[in-house]
């Protein structure tokens, strides 16, 4: 997005970058409730120790199972509950959060990264380079990416760190596609054409001129790909080749409440919520970012 | 067309060869002797390990290596389940109809509920309705289907103790696969009550698996819905008079249903995907949970052939979206 070319509306000035975005942004209400729950669950994840009444790890011998503190037999201490072991519900599920939003951040850095390098350099390049690169992304996209990620964390060995690798493997090429496609409409244009006749070299004009004119639909894709990664990872936690137990992550909580499901619904029902409501809260904000930053879309 | 069809499946060539490449290394790349993976033993004396290296063609070099196992392939053996030492083949293709099945209604579940929801949302823009509609859309997009199922669980078969919790249909009835699609199956064999119990076994995890697709088709038949509302020929039928119904649903939504076929055709992988979590809640016995199993009980031919199955899968249904694409929007043939 290139607001300092945009023209001057009425009142003379531009609007600075930051203050048009809030103001796109913050027209969808959505997108703002999203961002506030976010933060709020990043506040949370911050500062785990000082929020949790418990520690995660902490099983209490005489309180095996125990209801949610406004149900029968709930005790106060215990406001989520209590799983088979013992452990404080809430407890886990705030330090759950460190683990889901640390996931997320990790897959979408990797994945971006590699994926905008890989993208750039065949949507610039093109030709024989391009196809090479395209087709090697079709095949990773013909397989359907949790199983790709399953079996590739079978590869790794089970663990948190092999499930973000996979998972970011499965992800980077839903970036390689978008940042070529950008790259593709904005190479032959004027501004490129005038900044190569200038005498940029390669480097310049990849990174300084072309990527920060893409960054508007990759910012959009990433904020998808950070729910999605959160998505993926308690599944694969759940399939029990994520975080292993005794690790709060709330897949592995999960796979750890399955048994218990009929008889204390309780340990099932919180860390999938807390899924829920951290993914719902990104795609809200991702909703929101794509009004934002999509001229198209702006005037409607 | 000819030359449109033949360059889709042109490209498929070397997207295939890539997916074999990877089916190939997988049992390549796993740490530990390639000999005692795929014979599944733990122990054996060196004659006999020598022996199976050979049989195995292990001791060939890579590139030959690789050539056999696509003769192989290419010729219909996929090799043999370590576990229960029947072809990988046949035991994929005895439990495709299962996912196929489940991956059908699920779908039909999302296109019957999604697309007038879309076209609700579309006419109805800015209102409560639209509102709501697209609320509970972003819902299902985030939700974690693994979880969703066990709340469906607890609430209809725990609670309410209306549908069973595992398998395809209950175990008093037993008839031979004719088609492998448990519902018409079960109406074949004529027995009471069968089709009501297959019913009930099929329901929770058709919501299940179609949860997202239905909201991803609702969502996007809502967006393009609106990109086509405004056209210059939308306009021009509503102002020749013609009824609002007429409008929407002949003149708009038959261009705003290209966009959406092709969404419902990328549907397939998030199905497939979706396939493993929900029958590994379910025990439906499909390939994502025989995938998930073998993964588990370190069955890597199954695992090797299962990926390339499923790649192949999924790369000609693309293709077929890809013609129908073709077909009905002539602009994309050239």
């Amino acid at each position: 997005m290139s607001t300092s070319s945009a023209t001057p509306e009425k009142t003379g000035t531009h609007p600075s970058a930051l203050s048009e975005f809030w103001h796109y942004f913050s027209r969808n209400k959505g997108a703002v409730i999203g961002l506030g729950i976010f933060v709020a669950i990043l506040f949370l994840a911050i500062f785990a120790p000082v929020f949790a009444p418990h520690a995660p790890s902490e099983q209490n011998r005489d309180a095996l199972l125990l209801a949610p503190a406004w149900m029968e037999n709930g005790k106060a201490t215990y406001v989520l509950g209590t799983d088979a072991v013992g452990r404080d519900i809430l407890s886990r599920l705030i330090y759950g959060a460190r683990f889901s939003l640390f996931i997320g951040l990790v897959v979408v850095t990797l994945s971006v990264v590699s994926g905008v390098l890989i993208g750039l350099v065949a949507g610039y390049f093109g030709g024989k380079v391009d196809i090479v690169i395209m087709r090697i992304m079709d095949i990773v996209l013909a397989f359907p990416s949790l199983l790709l990620a399953l079996v590739l964390v079978a590869v790794l060995g089970p663990g948190l760190l092999n499930a973000m690798i996979a998972i970011s493997l499965v992800n980077q090429p839903h970036f390689v596609r978008l940042a070529r496609a950008s790259v593709l409409t904005e190479r032959d244009k004027e501004y490129v054409i005038a900044s190569r006749v200038a005498g940029a070299g390669t480097l310049r004009l990849m990174f300084l001129t072309i990527l920060p004119n893409c960054l508007a639909p990759l910012i959009v894709q990433a904020t998808l790909a950070f729910s999605a990664a959160i998505l993926d990872a308690a599944a694969l936690g759940f399939l029990g080749m994520g975080a292993q137990p005794p690790t709060p992550e709330w897949g592995t909580m999960l796979a750890e409440a399955r048994e218990f499901i009929q008889r204390a619904p309780w340990v099932v029902t919180f860390p999938g919520l807390a899924i829920l409501i951290t993914v719902l809260a990104i795609n809200l904000m991702g909703d929101g970012l794509r009004d934002a930053l999509d001229p198209k879309l702006k005037r409607s | 067309m000819l030359r449109f069809l033949l360059g889709r499946i042109a490209i498929l060539i070397p997207t295939f060869l890539g997916v074999s490449l990877i089916a190939f290394s997988f049992i390549r790349m796993l740490p530990g002797d390639p000999v005692m993976l795929m014979s599944g033993e733990r122990v054996m004396s060196e004659e006999k390990h020598a022996q199976i290296m050979h049989d195995l063609g292990l001791d060939r070099p890579m590139p030959v290596q690789y050539l056999n196992y696509l003769t192989d392939v290419l010729s219909g053996d996929l090799g043999t389940s370590i576990v229960t030492k029947r072809p990988v083949l046949g035991e994929f293709l005895s439990l495709f109809p299962a996912t196929l099945e489940l991956s059908l209604c699920a779908i039909i579940l999302a296109v019957v509920l999604g697309v007038p929801a879309g076209v609700l949302a579309a006419v109805k823009r800015g209102t409560w309705f639209d509102q709501s509609i697209m609320g509970v859309a972003l819902i299902g997009y985030s939700m974690p289907i693994f979880w969703w199922g066990l709340l469906l669980i607890i609430f209809f078969s725990g609670y309410l103790g209306w549908t069973p919790v595992s398998g395809r249909i209950s175990l008093m009835y037993f008839f031979p696969p004719v088609t492998g699609f448990m519902l018409i199956d079960s109406l074949l064999s004529g027995q009471a009550g069968a089709f009501k119990s297959a019913l009930t076994y099929l329901i929770l995890p058709t919501i299940v698996l179609g949860t997202i697709p239905l909201a991803v088709i609702a969502r996007q038949t809502r967006s393009a819905m609106l990109e086509v509302l405004g056209e210059d020929y939308v306009r021009t039928a509503k102002s020749k008079g013609l009824s609002p119904f007429r409008v929407v649903g002949v003149h708009a939504l038959r261009n705003a249903l290209i966009p959406v076929i092709t969404t419902i055709g990328l549907q397939v992988g998030v199905l497939l995907a979706g396939a493993i979590l929900t029958e590994t809640i379910f025990s439906w016995p499909g390939i994502g949970k025989w995938m998930v199993d073998a993964v588990f009980k370190r069955d890597y031919a199954v695992v090797q052939g299962g990926l390339l199955l499923i790649a192949g899968v999924i790369m000609l249904v693309n293709l077929a979206v890809d013609v129908t694409y073709g077909f009905i929007n002539p602009r994309i043939r050239h």
